[in-house]
């Protein structure tokens, strides 16, 4: 029985986490999260309704209602924002809290008479699930929320594989949309019908505030992970359905919601993504830009070097000088530092450091570059004085392919400063 | 119930008075801070704050074992302030929108809040119940310190208020000024945001944090309604918030089990309702009557035009409907229902079953023939439009054209082409004949 329930639990929040996850991920890529939040929260007074007028958990009644309020939240929403000039997320905040308000007074109000109460409002009941049988036939075919729930996913899978094209591309260019004859519009409502439904689906096991993130969180962090939609629609499926079971788990050992669990852990998941996602990641994007300061510090500490080389063959230039040229925080030159001295750009003996053969071949190019975007600017009119620093700026980046084309562009032989360019070694 | 209301209305218990003066507090700074926050399009980041809030006050619960007012907040305040952080966060640092960020901030937090709270209550035995109100707001639950501690942070949240109105006004509305100025925006920026927090910290308790929000958005909407100054629309909404958190606290205390939070919003809402309908000028209904009548204008406009276009045809100034049907494309009787109504208002008058139209009725129908003539004749020859092409825009431009404009482009026809504003001519040849006074 123990893990017969678990498994009725786990299949439960898993069903309700891939189906929200499925629909949300088209929210976040059209920048509807808080249409969804909006909507979530507003079809409570529907089921409310529903649950007074039919006296059960009847589930159509729970679904017309629902659809309802979605309707009218989607529609009022419209309204206020297009007809009242009400800014958007205001019109949204009036809409949906007003609604839920409505619902929850309604639902305290009524707590007596209905099977509903301000915590399965807040987080559900997804403890439950396993008591709450179907019986068909004389028959007990298992809880009936797995069955829900079961339904509504296949009916999102149904729905995001007819229109995966319309859904694509109304997601990431409308304009496009329109113009190749997808009707945005019903596109829109559809998508806010199926989220209607979901929600309903979904509130008897995690509430109408938490289902809110099982809409969102998985797809923001399967849209870290990647640039192609299918990817990103079977992560987000994965991130929803991983949450819930290590949701499950967590609130067995840590006595608590299951469902606030399956939440919790879905927004670990999208810090993990956010963190280490490989290239969308906090700390890849960190490790990108300290890898480009320490190339930068190099360079410099290149040109620093073939300057005084130009003017003096034997010179050689002091660590600190080194470092000094850099012009970035000291551990990033000492660390450009080593780095040049192990790819043995750099040589140091007794007297100093100097630059060995690749070095020089490097550190001429990049004088090259430097003189030649001065030459460049102060072709397009820039005053002399001025050249330095964006040349200083530009340097890094200048290719073989611009650099020969820079080359044909300008006299190769003089910079502005009246110093020779050096010339290029193909 | 009626006991309730009768306890309540007289102000007798001294509770009483304190949850009415900590509610009408609460909405009231509600709907002041609102008003900038709303302009500055921050809507739904109080609704994030006051959901990332909940893990704050549970934490603060589970390592103190305090239920007292300002350490509670105290937790609320670090955690909202780090949710909204992390919204900043995760829109500046990766392709993740605000709206997600907001969204994903939100009922994370909620969620960790979620389990932070069924945690203390499954473990913590009897006295677990104290932390719900932070959920939908239990105004009852305020006492003495709590009013302390809420007036001494509504009175700081009012005095900076008025301290930095202009800088905040500047910043609502052009926050480059404000820049030269020699503010930064940004720390004015901040400074906004912290107000806010304040702002949905002393509400936390009695409002919850699910729909704190809603009080700081709707009493401010609905004020935007009535004003377009700054400062009044501050102050209406202030007032609504105000109500709103009275009549809230006093319709829920009827009924003990209703939660404040929703009722304060529900009524903040009604505010919202009737200013959204009733409001002069913005309002429903003002626009459905202005549009009302400016369609009257227009009908009226297109009977007197054709009218005389009709009679300059035909050399007579008394028409019968039926000719004037068809020179508009109406019904006969549709042309009669005007007439009449024309005729009430001055306009027109019948004689033998025949229209002819009074002095007033023929100054207005010149003007607007003029008004179409010339418009015609200005797209015409700033060759905006070809000679066929130029009846429709003038029909629907006719209307709206002021004798100040009629006179720009007299002149402008007149010094440009030579065009006797008298003789109007339009583009296709015929000439108006119809000058006031024609009428025989």
């Amino acid at each position: 029985m123990e893990l017969d329930s678990a498994f009725w639990i786990i299949l439960t929040g898993s069903l309700a986490s891939a189906s929200c996850a499925l629909l949300g991920t088209f929210l976040v890529l059209r920048k509807m999260s808080l249409l969804g939040d909006a909507l979530s929260h507003a079809v409570l007074p529907g089921i409310a309704i529903a649950f007074l007028l039919s006296d059960s958990r009847a589930i159509i009644p729970m679904f017309v209602g629902a659809a309802l309020c979605g309707l009218l939240t989607t529609l009022l929403i419209e309204a206020f924002h297009r007809k009242w000039n009400v800014q958007e997320d205001a019109s949204i905040g009036i809409v949906f809290t007003a609604l839920f308000a409505l619902g929850v007074v309604l639902v305290t109000a009524y707590a007596g008479q209905v099977d509903l109460d301000q915590e399965c409002v807040l987080y559900g009941e997804i403890a439950y699930t396993p008591w709450d049988t179907l019986i068909w036939n004389g028959v007990d075919v298992g809880p009936r929320p797995v069955w829900i729930l079961g339904v509504v996913f296949i009916l999102n899978i149904l729905f995001v594989c007819t229109l995966y094209k319309e859904l694509k591309i109304a997601s990431f260019d409308s304009a496009m949309a329109m113009a190749v004859g997808v009707n945005a519009t019903l596109i829109h409502y559809l998508l806010m019908g199926m989220v209607s439904l979901t929600t309903v689906a979904a509130f008897e096991s995690v509430g109408a505030i938490l289902v809110v993130a099982m809409f969102i969180v998985p797809g923001a962090s399967a849209y870290l992970w990647s640039d192609r939609l299918v990817t990103i629609l079977c992560l987000a499926v994965l991130f929803g359905v991983l949450s819930a079971w290590v949701g499950y788990w967590i609130a067995g050992i840590w006595d608590s919601s299951i469902a606030g669990a399956i939440v919790t852990v879905a927004g670990a998941i999208f810090l993990l993504s956010l963190l280490f996602s490989p290239n969308q990641g906090v700390i890849a994007r960190l490790w990108q830009r300290a890898a480009l300061s320490v190339q930068v510090a190099q360079d410099h500490m290149l040109l620093a070097l073939v300057r005084r080389f130009e003017v003096d063959e034997t010179h050689r230039s002091s660590r600190e000088e080194l470092l000094q040229a850099a012009s970035v925080s000291h551990l990033v030159s000492r660390l450009a530092l080593r780095s040049l001295e192990k790819s043995r750009l750099v040589v140091h003996d007794s007297q100093g450091w100097a630059l060995a053969a690749g070095g020089k071949q490097e550190a001429l190019r990049l004088l090259r570059n430097h003189r030649l975007w001065e030459t460049y600017l102060s072709g397009l009119g820039l005053p002399e004085n001025r050249v330095h620093g964006p040349a200083d700026a530009v340097e890094h980046f200048i290719g073989r392919q611009l650099a020969a084309e820079l080359g044909a562009e300008v006299d190769q032989s003089m910079d502005p400063q009246g110093k020779r360019i050096p010339l290029s070694d193909d | 119930m009626l006991d309730n209301a009768l306890r309540f209305l007289s102000l007798a218990d001294a509770n009483v008075r304190f949850v009415l003066l900590g509610s009408l507090l609460i909405g009231a700074t509600g709907g002041m801070l609102g008003s900038f926050a709303v302009l500055r399009r921050r809507s739904l980041l109080g609704d994030a704050l006051a959901h990332a809030a909940l893990p704050g006050v549970a934490l603060a619960y589970l390592a103190t074992g305090s239920k007292s007012l300002p350490v509670l907040l105290f937790g609320a305040t670090v955690a909202g302030v780090l949710g909204v952080l992390l919204i900043q966060f995760i829109t500046q640092y990766t392709r993740v929108k605000a709206d997600s960020a907001i969204g994903i901030v939100l009922s994370v937090f909620f969620g960790i809040g979620i389990v932070l709270l069924t945690h203390i209550q499954r473990a913590g035995g009897g006295n677990q119940s104290g932390l719900d109100k932070f959920l939908f707001g239990q105004a009852a639950s305020m006492v003495g310190d709590d009013l302390r501690v809420m007036t001494v942070l509504t009175a700081v949240i009012i005095v900076a208020v008025l301290a930095l109105y202009k800088e905040f006004k500047a910043l609502i509305f052009d926050a480059g000024f404000l820049s030269t100025l020699g503010f930064s925006a940004r720390k004015v920026d901040a400074m906004l945001m912290g107000l806010i927090v304040l702002t949905v910290m002393v509400g936390l308790q009695a409002v919850g944090v699910v729909l704190i929000a809603a009080m700081l958005i709707t009493p401010a909407v609905a004020a935007r309604f009535w004003s377009e100054r700054l400062g009044t629309m501050v102050v209406i909404s202030t007032a609504f918030g105000g109500v709103s958190g009275v009549v809230g606290t006093f319709v829920s205390s009827l009924a003990p089990r209703i939660p404040t939070g929703p009722v304060m919003v529900l009524v903040a809402t009604l505010f919202f309702v009737v200013s959204a309908l009733c409001a002069p000028s913005r309002g429903m209904l003002a626009r459905w009557r202005r549009h009302r009548h400016n369609a009257e204008r227009e009908r009226r406009h297109h009977f007197l035009r054709a009218f005389i276009e009709l009679s300059n045809k035909e050399s007579r100034n008394t028409l019968p409907a039926s000719s004037l049907a068809v020179e508009l494309g109406w019904k006969v009787s549709r042309v009669e229902r005007l007439g009449r109504k024309l005729a009430r208002q001055g306009y027109a008058q019948r004689s033998d079953g025949l229209w002819y139209l009074t002095d007033a009725g023929v100054e207005e129908g010149i003007f607007i023939v003029k008004s179409h003539r010339l418009w015609e004749h200005y797209l015409y020859y700033r060759s905006i439009l070809d000679a066929d092409h130029v009846d429709r825009p003038a029909d629907e431009v006719e209307h709206l054209l002021t004798p100040e404009i009629i006179a720009d482009l007299e002149q402008i026809l007149a010094e440009e082409r030579g065009i006797d504003p008298d003789e109007v001519v339009n583009i296709h040849g015929t000439l108006s004949h119809y000058r006031r006074g024609g009428r025989e």
